[in-house]
């Protein structure tokens, strides 16, 4: 999948204290990106590298996750035919998350 | 759609606040229903790992994930009923909750309300704060504790407050690197919060650990400094930090800035209570800066201004966790007074152990909220073209010239710039954006808080209206001619 940091994706998850969930493929813009069960969508995009979820309404800014506590609204994706915000979403196999751009521009 | 389904206390929150109150209303006899947006009990400070995580044998697990684990299974042996994944979407003046899950939208009517919505974070804008890669303070504590994922490779840790420690702590833990951390409160600061440590040797232990970590790991622990900006550099980002003076306000001398590489920003200057509800019941509040700003009026037992409305915990004022647990007991025993189910005799002997365990707690929690509280040199700091209002992109320069031009208070503001009113519905900048106005039209009181909206989170119509057939839609009879 396109990756908006070149330098990632890098090893973002830690397993010294936990053993993770199964692996699992879910998409997002309809490239396949791994992850494990137990993760949020928000973290497991963070961790493929895939920083840049959304831009801003009238700046056009690229912005990202930023609470992970489904507060601040910024890490919204269209999951189904619901915007919910993907930190609050667990990954699931063959999950399909769309960007807002990404379904904008297929609209 | 049915009808609210009546009982005794709806609680708000599964934090220790909300965990502790639902239990001890239960042990009264009060029915109870215990509604959080997350998967389970434990709230941000005792978050647990995800389901499908299982911890290492070998790994010993932290002291705040043995008092989480003791909470949920405390409370999966009690008669609380609880819905984790459910939102709290709107609350009518006569407590009717509407709550929002996977299946739609159902209500309940209780008959007394506590609210344990624990807080949210602030952060001081500074160019570069909306980058993707920066994240809240809180936010990474999310990531390390329950995701057990690191925020990026090598990551500049600022702000204030205890989170700076435990955030830096738990990235080299998870076998991360910190490019440095950067504290607005000095050395001198921290040394002043030692007495309220007294009679805590685990939290002593614990920041003795922390600080003997970072200095093995050749941290540079800047005090006194802060963030200027974030601004993409090749693979990451270039950090500009520079010193501050102890009011937060950048100081301004030839070669003292210096910018660091990173790849993350994790970031926060201390914690906001959490006042959508009470806010939106329209509760008297009050600005108590020490506390973490804006606080619903109410007695040391949690009554409010609104009868039958209640609140514990860091929502009701910085106090941190230990307290909060105890505060949400004295709160459920006054629900359970003023319902009738507690003879005063009875209350008052269950009361006063939890008194003095919210005193002695309390003390260290106060001491870290006010290392947080809200600085007035940083907010003076902020840079014109700094955007304020993340959901809106509004700037500090457009929210200067509307109180110019005539916004007396925060909801003024609103109506004039959008600020406050995006998706977030002002959690994120309502702090910031209220002492900006408060510079100019004399206090925090004067500047006011954002008015409470419902729906209290995004909700689409769809949810909310649910399975429907004409037939259910009332329609009032016209007026005879």
């Amino acid at each position: 999948m396109t990756t908006d940091h070149p330098s990632f994706p890098i090893p973002l998850r830690s397993d010294a204290a936990v053993q993770r969930g199964a692996a699992l493929r879910f998409f997002m813009d309809g490239e396949p990106v791994e992850a494990f069960a137990g993760e949020s969508v928000a973290a497991a995009l963070m961790a493929a590298g895939r920083r840049t979820l959304r831009h801003s309404p009238r700046d056009g800014a690229p912005r990202g996750a930023f609470c992970l506590m489904g507060s601040c609204q910024e890490c919204l994706v269209w999951i189904g035919t619901r915007k919910q915000p993907s930190c609050q979403v667990a990954v699931a196999a063959g999950l399909e998350v769309e960007s807002l751009p990404w379904r904008e521009a297929r609209a | 759609m049915s009808a609210p389904v009546p009982l005794d206390l709806l609680v708000i929150g599964a934090g220790p606040a909300g965990a502790r109150a639902a239990l001890r209303a239960r042990s009264c006899g009060l029915s109870v229903l215990l509604v959080d947006e997350n998967p389970g009990a434990g709230g941000q400070v005792w978050r647990p790992l995800p389901a499908a995580f299982e911890r290492r044998g070998d790994a010993p697990p932290s002291p705040e994930a043995r008092d989480g684990d003791a909470l949920r299974h405390e409370l999966r042996r009690s008669g609380v009923k609880s819905l984790f994944g459910h939102k709290v979407w709107n609350i009518g003046s006569d407590l009717r909750t509407d709550v929002i899950g996977p299946d739609g939208s159902r209500s309940w009517h209780p008959r007394a309300l506590l609210v344990a919505t624990g807080t949210t974070e602030r952060v001081v804008p500074f160019p570069g704060w909306t980058l993707p890669g920066v994240i809240g303070l809180a936010a990474a504590t999310i990531l390390l504790k329950s995701q057990n994922m690191l925020p990026g490779r090598r990551t500049v840790v600022a702000g204030s407050g205890p989170l700076l420690l435990a955030v830096a702590n738990g990235i080299l833990k998870a076998g991360g690197e910190v490019a440095a951390v950067v504290d607005i409160a000095s050395r001198g600061e921290w040394l002043r919060t030692l007495p309220s440590l007294t009679g805590r040797p685990d939290l002593v232990w614990q920041g003795m650990q922390w600080q003997w970590r970072l200095r093995a790991a050749g941290v540079p622990v800047l005090y006194r400094h802060a963030v200027r900006a974030v601004e993409s550099a090749g693979n990451g980002f270039g950090v500009r930090i520079g010193p501050v003076d102890a009011s937060g306000r950048p100081l301004e001398r030839a070669g003292v800035e210096r910018v660091w590489q990173a790849d993350a920003v994790a970031v926060g200057h201390g914690l906001v209570p959490g006042t959508d509800v009470t806010r939106l019941l329209r509760a008297r509040h009050r600005f108590v800066r020490e506390r973490g700003g804006w606080i619903a009026q109410a007695d040391a037992d949690g009554r409010t201004s609104v009868p039958g409305l209640y609140i514990a915990g860091d929502g009701a004022g910085i106090a941190g966790a230990a307290a909060a647990g105890a505060h949400g007991e004295i709160a459920a025993l006054a629900c359970a007074l003023d319902l009738g189910v507690l003879d005063a005799g009875t209350h008052a002997r269950l009361r006063a152990p939890l008194a003095s365990q919210w005193a002695r707690s309390a003390r260290f929690g106060h001491a870290m909220a006010g290392l947080m509280a809200l600085r007035a040199g940083a907010v003076a700091g902020i840079a014109a073209d700094t955007v304020v209002c993340r959901c809106e992109d509004v700037t500090r320069a457009q929210i200067d010239a509307a109180v110019r031009e005539g916004a007396r208070d925060v909801n003024q503001l609103k109506a004039w710039t959008r600020c406050g009113m995006g998706p977030c519905q002002g959690r994120t900048c309502g702090d910031v954006a209220g002492a900006l106005v408060a510079a100019q039209v004399g206090g925090r009181e004067a500047a006011g808080f954002f008015t409470g909206r419902a729906p209290l989170r995004p909700v689409s119509l769809a949810e909310v209206a649910g399975e429907y057939t004409y037939a259910d839609i009332p329609i009032p009879k016209a007026a005879p001619l």
